[in-house]
């Protein structure tokens, strides 16, 4: 009697210990739920960041992680009263994904402001670890200077180096066109004439004519989402690849070859930092993320998410807390490793480097099932992928 | 004479052709707005959910039974106009004799469901459909290169508008509807059954949009919001021609599709804000539209 109840106190006790050394983590996944961006990010990210917890054994560790999430519309003004909520009164730690550049260059700033975390999976704008660069921010999956060099880099060494630009007319449309026209420059070819087209835009069917007009050897489409869809279905209707000219899109994700079909998105040339089929540990993940979508196989945003929170849990591993610059110390200093995206690092302006992709859409006869879309063209090695660490204008650096 | 431009004719007629193409989609869509407005006086907001409604039940035809695209041409409009009736049955029919506004809040409302709907099914990102067989390829016309799906486009879309006008305006059936819209009491004594030709216009007005959007499936993205981009721009150009004005709505969409087309060429960045800068002057030296009657 007397033992036992000995044991108990001491259980309770150890229980008590063991609770107050527990670290309690709140992260947040904002991104868009309803719009243009929902399938790529989405729920599927939500989805992703409760694997990684899970992958992470984040509860047996002692750290209580809890997952909030909401619809940021696309809108930087939604983004940016969503994360202050979230950051002043929900007591969120660290915000995640954040597609849309205008909206993930607010969170930046807020996430600065308020000395919290920001990991980025979904935006585009390189700026994020460049001119808008800040010590609270690490930008995981890609970049437009990446899918630049990526796309752009790739086809004029193939001997395409004339291009022509159809650019949706705004940031992102206009960052991706810049840096696409300093790798295609740079590598010896030259931008014969550029389009700009209204956002969001239905029938791209002058636009490409006026591309074909143009003689370039490729027409260049600086423009993502149900426009790239557009622009392309009507590509395939004018018959431009038939005519010669080869189309090479910029930013592609996985939701969108799926949306055009094979038949109409077959030879697209694209850059990715992950594909669900590229290796055993992609395709295992993917299966148990395709097992709660209701078959939808990952974007690469999606996995961005799963590895970017398991980075930030074995940050807070390893500094023992959440304090902000402590996390980040250690996710900087700790190589990152994960199923999806392999080894690499975060360097000092926040830019997650790993290897990318350069992939090429599968005929129909080639591809043996649903969502069965790509075949690796090459790997393009970490230290190629991004924009080197000094020529980016990020104060971290200097 | 086309020197001082620094483009060729054959590049101008080109995009002139463009700018016919995507103005018979203008075309269709403002037609069946005007249809509705001029019998049922409601602002038919849920016009560019139909359309998008018209776009998915072709892919459902294909993909869950197996017809095709001629099928879906004919039944798409069939039963997403029997949805149409439905509605008005239910819902519109109410609002007949209230202010403007309720019909377009209760159809504007419709609208949002029906994206929701489908956008929580079948996602965002949209659904492959391809061109039939038939109509792939296309025709080197010297200075361009013709789809012959977008030939097919402007030939049935110029076809369903004028035989949409001929009814109306020339037969007994569309003077009946004429009637009852000018004096729906008069039209009743007369023995017509009028709640039953409003129901059925709607319907039609309904099933051009699905025809619309059939007709937009293989080269437009097919997407729960396809509408939702589409239909401010339909509505500008029933601005333009006049609520409620049948052959104003056709003129205007195929009008409109060719300054558009223009603009695509001389000052693209201004082709989606074209249109709506000549809503505006229109609007200040005709306020009732280019055909329409002053009230």
């Amino acid at each position: 009697m007397r033992l036992s109840a000995f044991l108990t106190a001491t259980a309770t006790g150890i229980m008590m210990a063991a609770a107050a050394h527990a670290t309690d983590v709140k992260i947040g996944v904002l991104n868009d739920r309803s719009g243009v961006y929902a399938d790529l990010s989405g729920e599927g990210s939500v989805v992703a960041a409760r694997m990684a917890i899970e992958d992470f054994g984040a509860a047996a560790k002692g750290i209580n992680v809890t997952v909030v999430s909401a619809d940021h519309q696309n809108k930087p003004d939604i983004a940016s009263t969503i994360a202050r909520q979230w950051y002043d009164q929900d007591g969120v730690d660290a915000i995640f994904d954040v597609p849309t550049s205008s909206a993930a260059l607010a969170v930046n700033e807020i996430t600065r402001e308020k000395n919290k975390i920001f990991m980025n999976s979904g935006a585009g704008t390189a700026d994020l670890t460049g001119k808008a660069c800040s010590p609270n921010t690490v930008h995981w999956t890609y970049d437009t200077w990446a899918l630049a060099n990526g796309t752009g880099g790739a086809m004029v060494r193939e001997g395409f180096d004339s291009w022509f630009f159809v650019t949706a007319d705004y940031a992102f449309g206009h960052a991706l066109e810049a840096d696409t026209t300093k790798v295609v420059e740079a590598n010896g070819g030259k931008v014969v004439g550029t389009v700009r087209h209204p956002f969001p835009g239905q029938d791209f069917s002058s636009f490409l004519l006026q591309g074909q007009a143009s003689g370039a050897k490729v027409i260049g489409l600086a423009n993502a989402g149900g426009d790239l869809v557009n622009a392309v279905k009507q590509a395939s209707e004018f018959g431009i690849t038939q005519g010669g000219q080869a189309l090479a899109s910029l930013l592609v994700f996985i939701t969108d070859v799926h949306a055009l079909g094979l038949p109409t998105a077959q030879g697209l040339v694209l850059t990715e930092s992950f594909y669900w089929d590229r290796d055993d540990n992609s395709r295992a993940w993917s299966e148990r993320f395709a097992a709660q979508m209701n078959g939808q196989k990952p974007t690469m945003v999606q996995a961005g998410v799963y590895a970017s929170v398991l980075h930030y849990l074995k940050g807070v591993e390893a500094a023992g807390g959440k304090d902000s610059a402590d996390v980040m110390a250690q996710m900087k200093q700790i190589p990152t490793d994960d199923p999806l995206f392999g080894q690499g690092e975060i360097r000092a302006d926040g830019r997650k480097v790993h290897d990318m992709y350069l992939f090429r859409v599968k005929t129909p006869e080639q591809s043996t099932g649903a969502w069965d879309y790509y075949e690796t063209v090459a790997t393009i090695p970490a230290a190629e992928a991004f924009r080197p660490l000094d020529q980016g204008g990020c104060e971290l650096v200097k | 004479m086309f020197e001082f431009l620094d483009i060729s004719p054959q590049f101008l007629f080109g995009q002139l052709l463009l700018g016919l193409i995507n103005g018979s989609f203008y075309a269709i869509l403002s037609l069946g707005l005007a249809v509705i407005f001029g019998l049922l006086n409601i602002i038919n907001f849920a016009h560019g959910a139909l359309y998008m409604m018209g776009a998915f039940c072709a892919w459902m035809l294909l993909n869950y039974l197996g017809l095709n695209y001629w099928w879906a041409l004919i039944l798409a409009p069939v039963i997403v106009g029997g949805i149409g009736i439905v509605i008005e049955r239910t819902m519109l029919h109410r609002l007949y004799k209230l202010d403007h506004l309720y019909g377009l809040l209760l159809t504007f409302g419709l609208a949002l469901i029906f994206q929701g709907l489908l956008r929580n099914n079948y996602g965002i990102s949209g659904m492959p459909y391809s061109i039939p067989p038939q109509l792939a390829g296309g025709q080197n016309l010297g200075f361009m290169f013709l789809p012959n799906y977008r030939a097919w486009v402007v030939v049935a879309s110029l076809v369903v508008c004028l035989g949409t006008w001929y009814m109306i305006e020339k037969t007994r059936l569309g003077a009946y509807l004429r009637a009852a819209t000018e004096n729906p009491t008069l039209v009743g004594a007369f023995g017509l059954n009028v709640p039953l030709m409003i129901t059925l216009t709607y319907g039609f007005g309904v099933a051009l949009a699905a025809f619309a959007g059939v007709l937009a499936a293989p080269i437009y993205s097919l997407n729960p919001n396809m509408g939702a981009d589409l239909i401010i721009v339909v509505f500008a150009v029933v601005v333009i021609g006049g609520m409620g004005s049948i052959m104003g709505a056709i003129v205007t969409g195929f009008g409109l599709g060719l300054v558009e087309g223009l603009t695509k060429v001389f000052y693209p960045e201004a082709a989606s804000v074209v249109i709506f800068v000549i809503m505006a002057i229109v609007l200040l030296i005709k306020p009732a539209g280019l055909f329409g009657r002053a009230v």
